[in-house]
């Protein structure tokens, strides 16, 4: 029997942070102002998970990768001309909204559906993975769901370190109260994880990993499946922008001791 | 007819923590503006939960349901989530309100799914108009609020962190009614819990006061080099001396994980903002930073604010601080530690 995982990373684009965001009120909800012409990026927290998957299968032999994303089938064949050049993965696309005012609980049947839909996954061999919320939704609740719907209840929130140990087991590190971590160790696959930051940096573009990708990205683009996802029942009454605009004091020219002096009385005031 | 169920799960000396009694005081609000609604229900989970009903026997509710257990006594997903379960199915709610704890955070979106209700999280707000529930939830990172209402059925609400007032009562007797549940077999060992890093104790929650360290502490001074080891120990003897809560931006965090020099005990724990934490600390004092737009929502929440910068058109000068003063944060935040040491 083979040793190695079948990580199934969840996760798809949000518009990128650097971007200016305005709600609009559109026939089907909240939507964002030229949400399909923003500049989009791989969801953080997903994208870490991404990166700890394709780091745990190259030091496990026999494992493999897939992305799972959920997202407007242009927009995902955008995102992928930058995430397939990271790390080897096959790409699930689902051809639906990526934004942040749909349900969690809707998202998540949709991608347990397409998570059972891969062919050859081994459940005794899985791990999900995912972000721990997203940049968008911010629920922090769809890779539970994702989990509860497979069966799977072995579930960790937040996690920033797994070590697969000697026997097998997995310890996990989980971001708890305090600035502490919850370790704990499972018995094995399959589990969720939902990933915050993980140890790893963003691995640099590698040109030949792009090209294998392109081979399975293309097609699976091809076949994406319409995955219709809103937000049934929820009735949205307002979404903003705070306006939290003060009246800020700029203080210039303001010799540092009387600055210092400023801040200590206001330190403790 | 709306019937509530607050949720909430002891520490592990056996009491509620401060977002527990938050989220209470949130519930009763909520279980009280419902026309007609019943007395709220409380349900507990915990190693064991017959002190923290007692703690809480003043505040109104009109039944205490419990489920307590050793495995109940560590948090674990397959053990809270079917404890969590169980109490959902016992008591029948409409609307179910828990804080945005680490352990709920991680069970309730499960079990929510498995009783087949609806979640929503980042809930800084509850209302009743016109017999109808109304949350406020933050979307995109803290970047944009929304009011909405749902139609569906228990209705599940995990609440924010410092949103609501902590419920303040007499402690008294409660009667606890046990809920039985048929734990699962777990294949996970709860083995203890660590600090993220040896200095993670300048993460301080309860801080009045956020010191925000930006990636310009390690770039290059006037003399033309960077001065790391100064600017650490400039921080450090800041954040001790004024017993700060030390957070920093996503840029100073990152350049560990890209090779340049960084400040040892920075961790991506202490990272606020678009994808750092979102902390609610009454002041926030800002040195070196740029102010983008992903980081400033970090401080969304941060009351009274006041930058340090060298550049005037930075982000923080452009009506998000209340102060922002122009100045060489190395030599104001020393004049700074100077001062408190005297005091």
């Amino acid at each position: 029997m083979s040793s190695g995982f079948h990580l199934v990373v969840c996760g798809s684009l949000v518009p990128d942070p650097l971007q200016t965001l305005e709600p609009v009120t559109g026939p089907a909800g909240p939507a964002l102002k030229n949400e399909m012409m923003l500049p989009s990026v791989l969801d953080p927290w997903a994208g870490h998970a991404l990166y700890e998957a394709a780091h745990l299968a190259e030091s496990a032999p026999d494992s493999k990768v897939w992305l799972v994303s959920l997202g407007p089938k242009a927009r995902l064949q955008q995102l992928m001309m930058s995430i397939a050049q990271k790390v080897p993965f096959e790409l699930v696309a689902l051809d639906g909204s990526a934004g942040g005012f749909t349900d969690p609980t809707e998202v998540a049947a949709v991608l347990a559906n397409a998570v059972q839909g891969i062919a050859g996954l081994e459940r005794d061999r899985l791990l999900l993975f995912g972000g721990c919320a997203s940049a968008s939704r911010d629920a922090g609740a769809t890779m539970q769901m994702v989990g509860e719907r497979l069966g799977i209840t072995e579930q960790f929130l937040a996690v920033d370190e797994l070590t697969v140990e000697c026997d097998g087991s997995l310890k996990v590190l989980e971001r708890i109260e305090g600035a502490q971590y919850q370790i704990s160790v499972c018995a094995g696959p399959p589990a969720v994880l939902a990933w915050a930051t993980g140890n790893l940096p963003e691995p640099p573009n590698n040109p030949q990993v792009g090209m294998v990708n392109m081979r399975s990205v293309m097609p699976a683009l091809q076949r994406a499946q319409p995955a219709p996802v809103a937000a049934e029942g929820v009735k949205f009454l307002d979404v903003t922008v705070p306006r939290q605009q003060r009246d800020t004091r700029i203080v210039r020219d303001m010799p540092v001791d009387e600055i210092a002096r400023e801040l200590v009385d206001w330190i403790r005031g | 007819m709306e019937t509530v169920l607050y949720l909430t799960h002891t520490e592990s000396d056996g009491s509620l923590g401060k977002p527990a009694l938050e989220a209470l005081s949130a519930a009763l609000q909520l279980a009280q503006e419902l026309d007609g609604a019943p007395p709220l229900t409380i349900g507990l989970i915990g190693g064991e939960v017959q002190a923290a009903a007692d703690a809480l026997a003043g505040c109104g509710a009109g039944r205490f349901m419990g489920v307590a257990g050793a495995e109940l006594a560590v948090s674990r997903y397959s053990s809270d989530a079917a404890a969590a379960a169980a109490l959902v199915e016992a008591a029948q709610p409409t609307l179910v309100v828990a804080a945005a704890t680490s352990r709920f955070s991680r069970a309730l979106p499960g079990v929510c799914q498995r009783v087949g209700g609806r979640i929503d999280t980042q809930v800084t707000e509850l209302q009743v108009v016109d017999t109808e529930p109304r949350i406020e939830r933050w979307y995109y990172r803290q970047r944009m609020a929304a009011t909405l209402t749902r139609s569906q059925r228990p209705w599940f609400l995990l609440l924010a962190g410092g949103a609501f007032p902590a419920w303040e009562g007499e402690a008294g007797t409660a009667e606890v009614e046990a809920v039985p549940v048929d734990m699962p077999e777990t294949r996970t060992r709860v083995v203890g819990t660590q600090s993220a890093s040896a200095d993670a104790h300048t993460i301080r929650p309860e801080a009045d006061l956020l010191f925000v360290a930006g990636a310009g502490w390690t770039k290059k001074q006037v003399d033309g080099q960077p001065h790391v080891t100064e600017a650490e120990q400039c921080i450090r003897e800041f954040v001790d001396a004024a017993q700060a809560s030390l957070g920093s931006s996503k840029s100073l965090v990152d350049q560990g994980g890209e090779g340049q020099q960084v400040l040892s005990f920075m961790s991506h724990l202490h990272q606020v903002g678009q994808t750092g934490t979102t902390p609610r600390h009454r002041k926030g004092l800002a040195t070196c930073c740029h102010g983008e737009e992903p980081h400033v929502v970090g401080w969304r929440f941060i009351t009274e604010r006041r930058a340090i910068n060298l550049d005037a058109g930075c982000g923080w000068g452009q009506g998000k601080a209340d102060v922002l003063y122009v100045a060489d944060a190395f030599d104001v935040m020393t004049k700074v530690n100077e001062l408190l040491g005297e005091s």
